[in-house]
C-alpha cells in the first residue's frame, strides 16, 4: 500500500501511542519515541515493521510517539493511520491482513 | 561477591566502605556493638543566647567547614523550604565536598542539582531520592556515592558512627528562643518530629529553624531545648499546603477497588486477624481503601485493633476516633486531618528509632501483625523494588519498607500487575530494597500469590476460599504474556548507589544508567 497523505492515528495519553504517517522517499524511515524504551524499545520496533510488512507499506515516513502501549494497541495504531491515509473507511480487510 | 539475595556486590565497593554482603535478615540479630556518644558544647552561662540572625551565623557559629555533613528532616515533604535554604548559603559560602545526609529527599529539592554537578555536595545520604537529584545520581553525576537506607537503618547508622552528623538542621513549627521544639502550634505544622529524634541525639551541632518563635517554655517539648545548640527564625519554613494534603479521597479505580478488596480478604482470613491485632497501610489509593473495608468487617465481627503505627493518614484517625484502635503510634502525619488528630491523647508520637531502628531493644514494627505495603516491582523471589525505576533510575525511597516488612508477621504487598507496559511482577527486580523473606503475600489485580515459605498463611487462604491463589510465576508469567518480556535495562560498570539493608549491610548496588536516548 501507499501513504498518499498524511494520517495520524491514537493519543498520548499513557499506555497508548500516537502514530503519523506521511508519504515517503522509497524506504521505511520510523523515528521512535518511547517511555520505556529501555526495556521495550526493540519490540516496538518489530512490531511497527511487522504491521507495516503485512499492509505492505514499504514506502512512509512513520513517527511513532509511545506512552507505554502494548503491542495490541501498537499495531492497530499503525493499521488504522496507513489506511486513514489511503482514506480507507469502509470494508477493511478483517481476519486478512487485519488479523 | 554474591549476597543472600544473590545480588553481586563488588568486592572494591566492600572495602571502601567497610560493609559486608547482605547475609539475611537476622544475622545481626543480638550481636553487640557500643553506641557512639556525640561531642556535646554546653551551654552553663545564663546571659548565653541561642539566637542566630540567619543561617549565615548558625553555619559560622557551628563551624562549618568543607567535607561536613548536614542533616535534615523530611516531615515538610514536598513543601520544605530548609534543605534549600540551608544548602544555598552554604554554597554561597563556597563550601565543598558536603555529605547530605537528609531522612528523604524529593523534587521540592530539584534546585540542588546545580550543587551537585559543581562538587559542593559529593555524597548523599537518604531513605531514597526522588525528582531531578535521582536522575542526577543514576546519570553519575555525584562524585561519591549515594547511600539509600531505610527509616530504622538511618537511626543505626547515626548510633553506630557510621554517619557522624557534623550538623542537624531541625525544621520545626514552633520553637522558643532556647531551643524546645513542636511539630504543632505554628504556620506551617507537620504534627510530629520524629526523624528528628536521632539527629538531636547524635550531631555535634543542632540547629533549629523555626518561622513561628513561641514563648518560653514550649511545652511538652517534642525535642529538648537540651539538645539544641541555635535558634534561627526565618520567613517560612516550608509551603503549608505541600507538607500535608487535605485527605486523599477514597479512590473510584476499580482495579484499586479490587485489589483492596482482595487485601482485605487476606486480612481478615489470616490467623493474626483477631481481637487486638496490630496494622499499618501506606497512602496509595489501594491501601487507603483496604483500611475502609477492613474497618467494616471489624465492625461486624467486634474486632478491634490494638495499635495502628507509621506514617499515618485520616482513615486510620477516623479509627482512633470511633473507638476502632486503642493507641496509633505515629512517625509521620500524611495529611492535615492526621496532624490535627495528635492532640488526641491516644494518637502517641514516636521516634524513627522507636518505630523502627534494628539496633535498639526492640522496636515497634517488630510487634507489627500485618503490614499492608506497595512496590515499583516484585520479583519471583518476593523481593521488592521501591528504590530505582524499571528503566534503571533513581527514584523512590526505601522508607519503612525494610523495617515493616521484616518486623510485621504477616507483609502484604500491593502492586498491580501492570504499570502502564512495565510488567510489576518480574523474573528479577531491578534492583532489591527489601529481601523476600520478608514478603509473605502479594496481591495483584490478576490473583495472589503467597511466599511459598509460609505454608500456614496459604492453608489458611485456601481453606478460606477468599482469594484467587496464583503461585509468583504464574502472575509473572500473566505479566509477560501481555506485555512481551522487557529487555534488561543496560548500566555501565560505575556503581553510583548502595541499597542499605537495615543492619547495615549491602542489599544491592544500583549502577549508572547508560546513555539512552528516548528518540531513536
Amino acid at each position: 500500500m501507499d501513504i498518499l497523505k498524511t494520517a495520524i492515528a491514537g493519543t498520548v495519553e499513557s499506555s497508548d501511542c500516537l502514530v503519523t504517517v506521511e508519504p515517503g522517499s522509497g524506504t521505511i524511515e520510523l523515528d521512535l519515541d518511547s517511555s520505556v524504551m529501555r526495556q521495550f524499545g526493540r519490540q516496538i520496533r518489530k512490531v511497527i515493521f511487522e504491521t507495516l510488512g503485512r499492509l505492505d507499506v514499504s514506502n512512509v515516513k512513520i513517527t511513532v510517539v509511545d506512552k507505554g502501549a502494548l503491542d495490541c494497541t501498537i499495531k492497530a495504531r499503525v493499521e488504522c493511520a496507513v489506511y486513514r491515509a489511503n482514506e480507507m473507511k469502509d470494508n477493511l480487510p478483517w481476519g486478512d491482513v487485519i488479523v | 561477591m554474591k549476597n543472600a539475595v544473590g545480588r553481586e556486590i563488588p568486592d572494591d565497593i566492600l572495602r571502601a566502605l567497610g560493609k559486608e554482603p547482605f547475609q539475611g535478615n537476622n544475622y545481626k540479630n543480638g550481636v553487640p556493638f557500643r553506641r557512639v556518644a556525640p561531642i556535646i558544647h554546653p551551654v552553663m552561662d545564663n546571659q548565653h543566647s541561642k539566637l542566630v540572625k540567619d543561617i549565615h551565623e548558625a553555619l559560622v557559629k557551628c563551624k562549618a567547614h568543607s567535607g561536613m555533613t548536614v542533616s535534615f528532616h523530611h516531615h515538610f515533604r514536598e513543601g520544605d523550604l530548609i534543605v534549600n535554604m540551608v544548602m544555598e548559603e552554604i554554597h554561597k559560602m563556597g563550601l565543598k565536598n558536603i555529605t547530605l545526609a537528609a531522612t528523604s529527599l524529593g523534587k521540592a529539592h530539584d534546585p540542588l542539582v546545580p550543587m551537585i554537578e559543581d562538587g559542593t555536595i559529593t555524597r548523599i545520604e537518604a531513605s531514597g531520592v526522588r525528582g531531578m537529584i535521582g536522575r542526577t545520581i543514576s546519570e553519575g553525576k555525584l562524585k561519591g556515592l549515594a547511600i539509600m537506607r531505610s527509616h530504622g537503618g538511618r537511626v543505626r547508622s547515626l548510633m553506630t558512627g557510621e554517619t557522624k552528623v557534623d550538623i542537624a538542621f531541625i525544621g520545626a513549627p514552633t520553637s522558643d528562643d532556647y531551643g524546645n521544639l513542636r511539630g504543632i502550634g505554628g504556620k506551617t505544622n507537620c504534627g510530629v518530629l520524629s526523624y528528628s529524634h536521632i539527629d538531636g541525639d547524635q550531631a555535634e551541632y543542632v540547629v533549629a529553624i523555626t518561622d513561628c518563635l513561641v514563648p518560653f517554655p514550649n511545652f511538652p517539648a517534642h525535642i529538648s531545648m537540651t539538645k539544641v545548640d541555635y535558634v534561627c527564625v526565618v520567613d517560612a519554613i516550608g509551603i503549608p499546603e505541600k507538607i500535608a494534603t487535605g485527605a486523599a479521597k477514597p479512590t473510584t479505580d476499580q482495579r484499586k477497588l479490587m485489589m483492596a478488596e482482595y487485601c482485605t480478604q487476606v486480612v481478615v482470613n489470616t490467623p493474626y486477624f483477631k481481637d487486638g491485632f496490630s496494622y499499618q497501610t501506606g497512602v496509595g489509593g489501594a491501601s487507603i481503601a483496604s483500611t475502609i473495608s477492613l474497618t467494616r468487617i471489624m465492625e461486624e465481627r467486634g474486632i478491634k485493633m490494638g495499635f495502628g503505627v507509621g506514617g499515618l493518614t485520616k482513615p486510620m484517625c477516623d479509627l482512633l476516633d470511633r473507638g476502632m484502635v486503642r493507641v496509633l503510634m505515629d512517625t509521620q502525619a500524611f495529611d492535615l486531618d492526621t496532624v490535627s488528630n495528635v492532640i488526641n491523647p491516644a494518637h502517641h508520637r514516636i521516634s524513627a528509632g522507636a518505630y523502627a531502628n534494628p539496633f535498639n531493644k526492640g522496636a515497634f514494627v517488630n510487634k507489627l501483625d500485618y503490614v499492608i505495603l506497595a512496590s515499583l516491582e516484585v520479583d519471583v523471589h518476593f523481593n521488592c523494588n521501591v528504590v530505582v525505576g524499571s528503566d534503571g533510575v533513581i527514584t523512590g525511597a526505601q522508607g519503612g519498607h525494610p523495617d515493616t516488612a521484616q518486623g510485621a508477621k504477616c507483609t502484604i504487598v500491593i502492586c498491580p500487575l501492570l504499570q502502564g507496559r512495565i510488567p510489576a511482577i518480574c523474573s528479577e527486580v531491578t534492583t532489591v530494597t527489601t529481601p523476600g523473606e520478608s514478603v509473605d503475600v502479594v496481591v495483584t489485580d490478576y490473583g495472589v500469590a503467597v511466599n511459598p515459605n509460609r505454608h500456614d498463611l496459604l492453608e489458611a487462604l485456601r481453606k478460606a476460599d477468599c482469594v484467587p491463589l496464583k503461585t509468583i510465576e504464574e502472575l509473572r508469567d500473566i505479566a509477560y504474556s501481555i506485555t512481551g518480556e522487557p529487555d534488561p535495562v543496560e548500566f555501565e560498570d560505575r556503581v553510583v548507589g548502595i541499597i542499605e539493608a537495615r543492619d547495615g549491610t549491602i542489599m544491592d548496588v544500583v549502577r549508572q544508567i547508560k546513555k539512552c536516548d528516548p528518540k531513536e
